[in-house]
């Protein structure tokens, strides 16, 4: 099942806030206020770009409590893969999109008796829409906030506004750097803490907080994988009857979409497992790069998440 | 033809609840094949039929004023029926916006709501209640969101917190159930509540309902149909009670069944709550006597094959174990042997 039901915005202003990040808002078609959703959410945001149609999950960083208009915060990635391109260079103010409802997968614990919110560059943005729920609550947050250069500091005045010496801000231009372990170590008991920003970033947080001693659940990350470039191959897909090639700059997921064939999807980044699906036969590798699927089901090799993950060889037959 | 509302009905007592032949039509039969087993019977809350069940999201049916009164005699006696922990307001909101915004839009000559910003005016005509208040803050209504809401709502509902990729029991009303206790349930993960339950564990039931519920998704609600018998048409099967109600499986006889034994079907419906990320479930329950469920003949030649072919695991987990032997004898008497037609509805 893909979202039946998405929702026509309209992109009513862009900027640029940093070098490399653009900050959309984006209205409904059709006037009417957009659904309320919780701090921590994203949407797909679902662009069609001359033959091919990407579908990105970026995270909503307007506050829950303003439903005139959505905002997301873009990163330009790599050149060869198009959605965050596409945004960047195709996407003009007036211009139609189309979104999905929102979906949360990196939600606050309302049990927490404190909130340690740690960001690393573009990871901020969930971030901006937890803090507005959190700052009508009565439990003590922080937002730790760390850029190469206070130029990529984005949405830094936003957050220093609304929150004051809530936020910490590091710069490793100016050899300020987050000390994990001091930080995690000096927390009260019933504290929570997330992590969003780059891969080694959230390893290390998980691994620090682990050591010292944090319960699994007061543990909490996201990182959606862009779905990484590879080789191009091709896919046989059983129940359809058809076989697709996956190019090298698609993700296997999107070739299926591409040739009509109707998967299941949710965060599309390997977080959510919607797009669990059977490997039939496999002659080659399968190059697993979600966040999924366990240790023993990768090695089994019976399962394959299409959103990010990509075999290589001479034969894939999917469930599909 | 537009719904006539019971205005007098009681659950209770002299049990003056009697379905209309309309009513009956759209009784939900939970037999959608001659024979019973668990599924993950899930499918996706969409419209059914004009005049069906699942026309809209919230069923508003002619036993409207009965059932709310019923709770309310309930709620008088054990408030406890009633709960939510205090870090489920913004739930509670949610589902308050939820039912007000599809009760006014789908029952607007029985409902209306009217916003002016966060300063929203409830009118409930049949039950004659007018409020003015302030979206979002407690305060202003009577009631906490969640028990003022739900006084007005047909079925019981609990609403579900998500943590650690499970689901915690944490804000309910409920007043109809089928021999649970939300204040014994409070605080539990989907796989305790559900704990009770035979073979569906086995079945791997439960892991699968639950994966399926974490990824469920705002605006796309989903249902299911699970059943049991009840002797009388009773609401409040509650353990709170049980010395009450459960004496009454004893007083079946072959003379009686038909009128005392009833077939009580749940329509389930899940939302996903946008504010506090949390899952409703709702409960919709509908009664129907074993007399009026053999006024169709193809819901009485099916009815007998299901419930006497039933795993005996159920029969004891249903409460049934007294009077189905009853129920089924009665009921063979319509069951000519010829096959039925697909699906659930009447012919």
């Amino acid at each position: 099942m893909s979202h039946s039901n998405t929702i026509q915005v309209i992109v009513s202003a862009i900027h640029q806030v940093t070098p490399l990040i653009k900050h959309f808002v984006l209205r409904a078609a059709d006037g009417n206020p957009l659904p309320a959703f919780s701090g921590g959410s994203h949407i797909i945001v679902v662009m069609r770009g001359g033959n091919r149609v990407y579908r990105n999950p970026y995270s909503l960083l307007s506050s829950p409590n303003e439903l005139e208009s959505y905002e997301i915060g873009v990163r330009r990635g790599d050149p060869s893969r198009g959605g965050s391109v596409f945004m960047h260079d195709q996407v003009h103010v007036g211009m139609t999109l189309e979104i999905a409802h929102p979906v949360n997968l990196f939600q606050r614990d309302k049990l927490a008796r404190k909130h340690v919110l740690l960001a690393g560059g573009i990871g901020i943005t969930p971030f901006i829409a937890m803090m507005e729920d959190l700052r009508s609550g009565a439990v003590p947050y922080e937002l730790h906030y760390s850029v190469r250069a206070p130029e990529h500091a984005a949405f830094k005045d936003r957050l220093t506004e609304r929150h004051g010496d809530r936020v910490t801000l590091y710069y490793d231009s100016a050899k300020q750097f987050m000390d994990i372990e001091g930080l995690l170590a000096r927390q009260p008991l019933g504290t929570h803490v997330y992590v969003c920003g780059p891969a080694p970033m959230i390893e290390r947080v998980i691994q620090s907080a682990r050591a010292a001693g944090w319960a699994e659940s007061h543990i909490h990350w996201e990182q959606f994988n862009a779905p990484p470039v590879g080789e191009a191959f091709d896919v046989e897909l059983a129940k359809s009857g058809i076989t697709v090639t996956v190019p090298p700059d698609q993700s296997l997921l999107e070739a299926i979409e591409g040739a009509g064939v109707d998967a299941p999807y949710l965060c599309r980044g390997g977080v959510c497992g919607a797009c669990k699906t059977k490997v039939v036969a496999v002659d080659g590798t399968l190059v697993h790069h979600d966040h999924y699927l366990s240790a023993d089901e990768k090695a089994s090799g019976a399962f394959i998440m299409p959103c990010v993950s990509r075999a290589t060889g001479t034969k894939l037959v999917l469930d599909l | 033809m537009s719904v006539v509302f019971k205005t007098d009905e009681t659950f209770r007592d002299d049990f003056t609840f009697r379905n209309s032949p309309r009513a009956i039509r759209r009784f939900p039969l939970p037999f959608v094949e001659d024979k019973y087993m668990y599924s993950v019977n899930i499918e996706p809350h969409t419209p059914g039929p004009q005049g069906s069940i699942t026309e809209f999201q919230f069923d508003v049916d002619e036993h409207y004023i009965g059932e709310c009164k019923d709770r309310e005699i309930v709620l008088n006696e054990d408030p406890l029926r009633y709960q939510a922990l205090p870090h489920m307001m913004s739930a509670q909101w949610d589902v308050l916006e939820l039912l007000m915004n599809n009760m006014s839009k789908d029952y607007p000559e029985q409902f209306s709501l009217t916003k002016q910003g966060n300063r929203w005016t409830w009118h409930n005509r049949l039950l004659n209640i007018r409020d003015e208040f302030t979206f979002g803050d407690p305060g202003t209504l009577p009631r906490e969101p969640l028990d003022y809401i739900t006084r007005q709502a047909q079925g019981d509902f609990v609403v579900m917190d998500q943590r650690e990729g499970d689901f915690f029991i944490e804000a309910g009303m409920v007043t109809t159930p089928a021999d649970w206790s939300l204040d014994f349930d409070m605080g539990m993960t989907f796989k305790e509540w559900h704990g009770p339950v035979p073979l569906a564990h086995e079945m791997n039931v439960f892991d699968r309902a639950l994966k399926f519920l974490l990824n469920l998704r705002l605006n796309e609600p989903v249902r299911r149909l699970n059943w049991t018998m009840t002797i009388n048409p009773r609401l409040d099967t509650s353990p709170e009670f049980y010395p009450r109600w459960g004496k009454d499986r004893a007083t079946v006889t072959a003379d009686n069944v038909a009128d005392k034994a009833h077939i009580r079907v749940e329509l389930q419906g899940l939302w996903r709550l946008p504010r506090s990320n949390a899952i409703l479930f709702g409960i919709r329950c509908y009664l129907l006597s074993i007399r009026e469920v053999a006024t169709v003949p193809k819901w009485a030649r099916r009815s007998h094959r299901a419930l006497r072919d039933l795993h005996p695991a159920l029969v004891d987990y249903k409460g049934l174990t007294r009077y189905r032997d009853l129920a089924v004898a009665w009921l063979s008497q319509y069951d000519d042997g010829l096959p039925t037609s697909p699906g659930n509805g009447p012919d």
